[in-house]
């Protein structure tokens, strides 16, 4: 009796998804779970159900390092979703050699994705071998310096201008038992950290002369030491930091028990959600205040290839749910990072993301070092500048030989 | 009319026919799995495998690259330190806390099951809970500073230096229960009769102890020591869970360099040569100590 029981609840826990087929279920797997994050993630959701499909959330914690991996696995091991978050670039382009990414030529060209996405160096991250792949849904910067009013109140300075004034400003901050700035544990905080300061304090030539040119002079030169020494003073101020994720930081200059981090323009959905106003309770300085560049990275939707038709056609609405104006809007005015379309209105948008918008419309963008570098390559300069901002010991010199070394065999 | 069966021994492979049948299954997991899966992992080792496996070869690169990154030098000489260490002292301590529970106490129940408790955690709950304890604002450090004594520092998990001892403790803690209960067991099986006729002779009980019951116990401390040193190879999740390698790159170990390369560095080549290293490195230990162990002796 008891088994012929179990037999019948198996069977209905097998019938039930089968039951509310009408409306297609797509599994969208996505790394955004900070609370920023998630109220945009909402938004997306919503308007994809709008669209006579469901959003079936995978969400996965901890960050894109620990989620990518799993969802490559997914794809690779037969067991597919229905569309899933990289970052544009080059974290899934074997995915796609391997011909195991959905096409989606047809659909850009139907919606004319060619015209409306800006700036159009994002569309071409997407592309390759003259076929789309995947649906930018935002750029996301990492070039920002975020400072806490408070924190520099307390500490009776002004609230910086610019990168070197911050440094100025740190023994203030010290003094007054206030953290100066914030880095979290992860590797890949410190990695982004320092390409940052090579873009803000080096300036678009010597950022493309390392990362895209990979020109040796110039990276083993003293233009470059100059930035392992501004990494060194970042070292000193970040010390004694003591959290590893990237929004625990952020919390501490929010509640200004930090002075300041330099992080991408994600953080500001964690300044919204904790009801702070640009300006008045947080400061931004876009390219630290020096050199006024965005690096264009951001994140895509991509679609493994399935089989069923009527998931197919769920993956086409969603791609074009992404593109549409309207979510375009509410998910980036959520999420803190800028539209992918010029033509959208985002009177909305606070001063931090208008001076964002203003840097974009004049066309100071650059490619990110996700598009110039594959994984490895960040992997392995992830090891070296997450050893490096730990150390005391490590010499600035040292670290650049080691640097030298990693972009000399960048494939 | 008995000779329809040949004279002389029947043909050996046909002996058991039936639990040999029983095994097939075992025994096709075991070379197809097991060695199938060791040797396309080497052949790939020698390859420039990103993402997905690609048969390019690139001879002895993955090795040369592998031996000259600071990471890998780093996660060795913590693999060595994390392995004597906590070979040594949860192999004292198990065998001390045994001894203990063997002197006919009260409670010993209760005594063995708070002790074993720990093993019945993952490595990651084990990792959490002293990530927390050991954390200088919530932990131990907050703790006696509370107490009064203001300039206490401790801080293992933050300082680079010290930061495998902090991951030891946490494996210690979770792990020397098991060994424990082991222990507690082969002097269990020890005879009564034997520490009667030490206790005759007045031979003091360290002594006992020390040259009479442990050299008895020799299964039982192979058993043990096989079940931690498996453990120790394979230390991952501990890791992962208390300090994802931090400080910087200060406790990692080389499972964590294998599987981050493998995945999250797309460079499944890589990967595969630390594993192949991490597989030679207990080739070297366990191969002349199997022979050492079965080899010598003809087994009847």
């Amino acid at each position: 009796m008891r088994l012929q029981y179990l037999a019948a609840v198996l069977a209905a826990s097998v019938m039930l998804p089968a039951a509310h087929a009408g409306a297609t279920d797509l599994e969208v797997t996505h790394w955004w779970t900070s609370g920023g994050e998630a109220a945009a993630v909402k938004e997306l959701a919503k308007a994809f159900d709008a669209s006579g499909n469901k959003w079936i959330d995978g969400a996965i914690a901890g960050s894109g390092g620990t989620a990518r991996p799993i969802m490559i696995s997914r794809i690779t091991g037969g067991d597919p979703m229905g569309a899933t978050q990289f970052n544009h670039g080059r974290q899934a382009q074997e995915l796609v050699q391997a011909g195991l990414m959905r096409d989606l030529t047809d659909v850009a060209k139907r919606e004319n994705w060619e015209k409306i996405i800006r700036p159009a160096g994002l569309l071409k991250s997407c592309t390759i071998d003259g076929k789309i792949y995947c649906a930018p849904v935002n750029i996301h910067s990492w070039q920002w310096l975020w400072l806490s009013n408070a924190a520099f109140k307390k500490a009776g300075v002004d609230v910086p201008k610019n990168w070197n004034e911050f440094v100025a400003a740190g023994p203030a901050l010290q003094k007054a038992g206030i953290q100066p700035l914030a880095l979290g544990g992860q590797p890949w905080q410190a990695n982004g950290l320092f390409d940052t300061l090579m873009i803000s304090l080096g300036g678009k030539d010597l950022y493309t002369k390392v990362y895209q040119d990979k020109d040796k002079a110039t990276i083993t030169g003293p233009e470059v030491a100059k930035i392992f020494k501004a990494a060194d003073d970042a070292r000193k101020l970040s010390k004694g930091t003591n959290v590893q994720d990237w929004n625990q930081a952020t919390n501490m200059v929010i509640t200004g028990k930090a002075g300041g981090q330099v992080m991408g323009d994600w953080a500001q959905g964690e300044f919204q959600l904790a009801g702070q106003k640009a300006g008045t309770d947080y400061s931004c300085l876009p390219g630290l205040g020096l050199n006024e560049y965005l690096t264009t990275g951001g994140d895509a939707f991509y679609f493994p290839l399935l089989k069923d038709p009527a998931k197919a056609k769920a993956q086409e609405a969603l791609a074009s749910v992404i593109v549409d104006p309207k979510t375009q809007v509410a998910f980036n005015l959520k999420k803190g990072s800028l539209p992918i379309r010029g033509d959208v209105d985002l009177g909305a948008a606070n001063d931090c993301m208008k001076k964002g918008l203003a840097i974009l419309d004049k066309g100071s963008v650059l490619t990110s070092t996700d598009q110039l570098l594959s994984a490895d390559t960040q992997k392995q300069k992830e090891d070296l500048f997450s050893e490096f901002f730990a150390s005391t010991s490590m010499t600035p010199e040292a670290a650049q030989a080691r640097f030298a070394k990693i972009v000399a065999a960048a494939d | 009319m008995r000779s329809t069966v040949p004279a002389g021994r029947p043909n050996r492979l046909f002996r058991n026919l039936n639990s040999k049948i029983a095994l097939i299954p075992m025994i096709l997991t075991a070379l197809v799995v097991f060695l199938g899966g060791t040797v396309w992992t080497v052949v790939y080792s020698f390859t420039r495998s990103g993402l997905l496996p690609r048969l390019t070869f690139v001879g002895l690169d993955q090795y040369e690259r592998l031996w000259a990154a600071p990471r890998w030098i780093i996660s060795i000489q913590n693999l060595a330190i994390y392995g004597v260490l906590s070979l040594i002292f949860s192999l004292v301590i198990g065998f001390i806390l045994a001894a203990l529970m063997d002197q006919k106490i009260r409670f010993e129940n209760t005594f063995r099951t708070i002790f074993l408790y720990p093993f019945a955690l993952s490595f990651i709950v084990t990792g959490l809970v002293w990530q927390w304890i050991l954390n200088p604002e919530f932990g131990v450090q907050s703790v006696v500073r509370s107490i009064g004594f203001t300039n206490f520092t401790f801080d293992p998990l933050y300082n680079s230096q010290i930061v495998i001892y902090g991951v030891l403790i946490a494996g210690l803690w979770q792990g020397t229960g098991l060994v424990m209960c082991l222990m507690l067991a082969g002097l269990r099986g020890i005879d009564e009769d034997i520490w009667k006729a030490a206790r005759v002779d007045g031979i003091p009980m360290w002594r006992t102890y020390l040259f009479i019951v442990i050299p008895m116990m020799r299964p039982v401390f192979i058993t043990t020591l096989v079940l931690i040193a498996s453990g120790i190879v394979k230390v991952y999740d501990l890791v992962v869970a208390q300090t994802s390698g931090g400080p910087g790159i200060a406790s990692e170990v080389p499972a964590k360099y294998v599987y981050d390369y493998m995945f999250q560095a797309q460079n499944l080549g890589q990967g595969f040569a630390a594993s192949t290293m991490m597989l030679i490195t207990v080739a070297i230990i366990v191969i002349p100590w199997a022979y050492l162990e079965f080899g010598g002796k003809k087994r009847g």
